[in-house]
């Protein structure tokens, strides 16, 4: 079958670096491809390419066989080129149908041009349906779920005629549920003649749908797999340059005493429910649910950045007094927060003025010393941030680089080095790995282990199964908004962490 | 650094360019009052920059002059109280109103914009209702370190410019070397990250309306001696407005996070010898107000040109460097 859409031979140079070096792609029409690698693979500037958010140095693209240039997004758009952003580009104090047409508002005839409700309904309507997303046009898009808004953006790109969609980490905001259905609808695109480019850290998914797997690394192809090639292995290789053998390091099993003890928490998510468990010094407790049962506020509770409505939390048999974040500090209980960008990292000041922000003013033994009176100690400050850069393997130019210029994953190893100087006798870690690459999740996993080895209580909310029974010691599974059973290492399989997630049946331990 | 190097230079070109055009500029009397007016509102304005760099603003110091002048005045005048009483009242009488404006903003959540504007409204009206619309002042007798700090000078230069040089060098040192003065940066740029980091972001926000206001209360009792006749309707009106001008043409961003106190001095000082040039330069001083906000635009218009292509520049440096353009820079 002839390629739809062709890149042939992409190089794209950045001031200093090679981001893409004689890199192609092909996608045939009714094809998904996914597209792995590693971040900093070059993936996005590829995609950016394609949209025509950059200009290729050297290569060419071609639609159905005709060389073309792609100069802005909306050249790509006329040639039925859709980009699905991460972060979606929808408005949320706008209807459904106006944002499906926003740009290019149908009008009536007259000289006011008034919109044409009437016609907005009645394409989205058509959009919509072909999505099976059962909402009206007329609903305003901040009644909608994030899967749905997520419906709304797919509408919009059919409505422009789009013959190739870009998802990028479609399904990382995403609840198991809706992943599901996601992946059902890129299937029934396919059917329906949309070629997909497919984007994701989720091997898991990319099994399930793609027809062809393209890698990149190092801004180079790496290599492809067909249909039947595709599996967790080969595509890891492929990223990777070499085989991951020791992604999860098991733990040495011995459980300590207990470290923290959550008794009858209620958060503001839930207040008729109660949350307790014990966390053992040494033990690292996943905390696996469905998105929206209530784990990171049970973490954000714990951590005092929540109201704490009713319960305890004790540390050695004392009760803990957690009103503020600063109370949780003292009492050596640290948060690595979901969200790197709105709650990690104060993204446009320095590293160096990340990495001391909790540790300005000590309340712990072992807490560097970064002020004295009250001021700062610039030339402490400065060491302890080439310390903790050293420590966890920043990649960055220096300690002076702003946070929001750093990948993902870099962001969140700064994130680790600001919390972990602390000396924390208990971390909560709250999906530490979404949207970083292999190489780095494998990072953070060696990392966790490291702490428990040293008797630190761990907490891991994870979203990704795998992820949560490669690391865990013990899982409690949280249903909306309570604990619907625990499972120890060896009683846990994906199914009964499932049936426990969605409510189907309880497991006591 | 960029930015007050930036609008230094259009300082010295400005006093150059005046000076150029009418000697006057450079005589020792009028040099003199220009920057006796540079310390009177650079007082204030650095505590203006406090609050916006913390996101908010505050629109009720003009008419809290007002007020403060109107109760200063009869403080002394008419009921007698020593100035070592009626003085601290006042500062504290302020922060106290810091306080009121802080707890609204940092704990009820309500915006700064609205509940400094209503400040701005119910000061006023406060002050002209205590004096009943009566002009109040402090005679030509007594009160003589009042009128030292005021009008006196220290070897040529005049006090108000000593006191902000004191009280700048203090806001330097809180703003830029202490611990409290980083927290003020961190909730302005990100709150809730402020927040997940273990800081009182309420007390942070709060506490510097209190600052502010401390400060507007020293300046407030200045500007009252300076003029040394207080009529209600009219005393400090627009001074909010200078001081805000002053603060965002020396680099703060009212979205917050941004701001330095070189950089509000320095504001200062441009707006007073803008204000000065329009007298020198026999414009007519209707359009004092006109000439002042076409250049603020303009300042920051140049300032927002310049830093738009040096953010496109490094962007792609940046894109460049990480190759990950998964994160926008």
């Amino acid at each position: 079958m002839p390629s739809l859409l062709e890149l042939v031979s992409i190089t794209k140079r950045f001031p200093g670096v090679v981001a893409l070096q004689d890199v192609s792609l092909s996608v045939r029409p009714a094809e998904v491809v996914a597209l792995i690698g590693e971040n900093g693979a070059g993936k996005s500037t590829l995609m950016k390419i394609l949209g025509g958010v950059y200009q290729a140095d050297e290569g060419t693209l071609r639609v159905d066989g005709r060389d073309v240039r792609i100069r802005s997004v909306a050249d790509a758009i006329a040639l039925g080129i859709a980009f699905i952003h991460q972060e979606l580009n929808v408005l949320d104090n706008l209807e459904v149908g106006a944002n499906v047409f926003l740009g290019r508002e149908p009008t009536r005839a007259g000289p006011l041009r008034l919109i044409d409700r009437g016609r907005i309904d009645r394409e989205s309507a058509k959009c919509l349906a072909r999505l099976g997303l059962e909402v009206s046009p007329r609903t305003p898009l901040r009644d909608l779920s994030l899967a749905q808004r997520q419906m709304v953006e797919i509408a919009k790109a059919l409505s422009q005629q789009a013959r190739v969609l870009i998802m990028d980490e479609p399904t990382s905001c995403l609840t198991l549920t809706e992943t599901e259905r996601l992946l059902a609808t890129v299937k029934e695109l396919r059917a329906q003649g949309v070629s997909v480019i497919y984007i994701s850290h989720r091997l898991g998914e990319i099994e399930q749908i793609a027809d062809r797997v393209v890698a990149l690394r190092d801004g180079r192809n790496a290599g492809e797999l067909a249909r039947a090639e595709i599996g967790h292995r080969n595509m890891v290789r492929l990223m990777v340059g070499r085989e991951l053998k020791d992604l999860y390091v098991e733990g040495r099993g011995k459980r300590g005493e207990t470290c923290l003890e959550v008794r009858e928490l209620v958060t503001a998510a839930y207040p008729d429910r109660a949350v307790s468990f014990t966390l053992a010094h040494g033990e690292v407790l996943g905390l696996a649910g469905l998105v929206g049962a209530g784990r990171s506020e049970v973490a954000q509770t714990i951590f005092g950045v929540d109201p704490m409505l009713g319960g305890q939390v004790l540390a050695q048999g004392k009760p803990l007094r957690i009103a503020c974040a600063r109370d949780a500090l003292s009492a050596g209980i640290c948060l690595i927060p979901e969200d790197r960008r709105r709650t990690g990292l104060v993204t446009a000041m320095s590293i160096r003025e990340n990495l001391s922000l909790p540790a300005l003013r000590p309340c712990g033994a072992g807490w560097p010393r970064l002020s004295w009176c009250g001021l700062v100690r610039f030339g402490e400050e400065r060491a302890h941030a080439e310390r903790q850069v050293r420590d966890f393997g920043v990649k960055t130019p220096g300690i002076e680089t702003r946070a929001m210029n750093l990948s993902g994953g870099n962001q969140q190893k700064v994130v680790l080095g600001k919390w972990l100087a602390l000396q924390p006798k208990v971390v909560i870690f709250d999906e530490p790995t979404r949207g970083i690459d292999i190489g780095a999740k494998a990072d953070i996993y060696r990392l966790i282990r490291e702490l428990a080895d040293r008797g630190v209580a761990i907490l891991l909310i994870s979203s990704e199964m795998e992820e949560v029974m490669g690391v865990s010691d013990r899982i409690a599974v949280m249903h909306e908004g309570r604990i619907a059973g625990f499972l120890n290492r060896g009683e846990y399989t994906e199914e009964r962490i499932m049936n426990l997630a969605v409510g189907r049946h309880e497991v006591t331990a | 650094m960029r930015k007050e190097l930036g609008i230094f230079v259009l300082l010295l070109a400005l006093c150059v360019v005046v000076a150029i055009l009418n000697p006057k500029f450079v005589s020792a009397a009028n040099l003199q009052n220009t920057s006796r007016l540079i310390g009177l509102y650079g007082i204030f304005s650095i505590g203006l920059g406090l609050v916006i760099i913390t996101g908010g603003i505050d629109l009720s110091v003009g008419s809290l002059f007002a007020l403060q002048g109107v109760l200063l005045s009869m403080m002394l005048q008419e009921w007698g109280w020593p100035p070592l009483v009626a003085v601290p009242a006042v500062i504290l009488g302020s922060m106290a109103l810091g306080a009121f404006h802080g707890v609204l903003v940092a704990r009820v959540r309500m915006q700064p914009f609205v509940v400094t504007l209503c400040g701005l409204l119910f000061y006023r009206g406060l002050a002209q209702f205590i004096s009943k619309e009566a002009a109040k002042g402090f005679g030509s007798e007594g009160y003589e370190t009042l009128r030292f700090l005021a009008n006196g000078n220290l070897a040529g230069i005049p006090m108000p410019l000593v006191l902000l040089a004191i009280v700048g060098a203090l806001a330097f040192v809180l703003l830029h070397c202490s611990v409290y003065g980083r927290y003020l940066l961190a909730v302005g740029r990100n709150e809730d990250a402020a927040r997940y980091s273990g800081i009182d972001t309420k007390m942070v926000i709060g506490s510097a309306y209190v600052i502010s206001m401390a400060l507007a209360g020293v300046a407030g009792i200045l500007i009252a001696f300076y003029t040394n006749s207080i009529s209600p309707a009219t005393h400090g009106s627009f001074y909010e407005l200078y001081g805000i001008a002053a603060a965002v043409l020396g680099g703060c961003s009212l979205v917050g996070g941004e701001g330095s106190i070189v950089g509000i001095v320095i504001g200062t000082a441009l707006l007073q010898v803008l204000q000065n040039l329009v007298n020198l330069l026999g414009i007519p001083s209707s359009l004092n107000f006109a000439v002042m906000g076409a250049v603020i635009l303009l300042g920051v218009l140049a300032d927002r040109l310049l830093a738009a292509r040096r953010e496109r520049r490094r962007a792609v440096v940046v894109e460049g460097a990480s190759k990950e353009t998964g994160t926008v820079p």
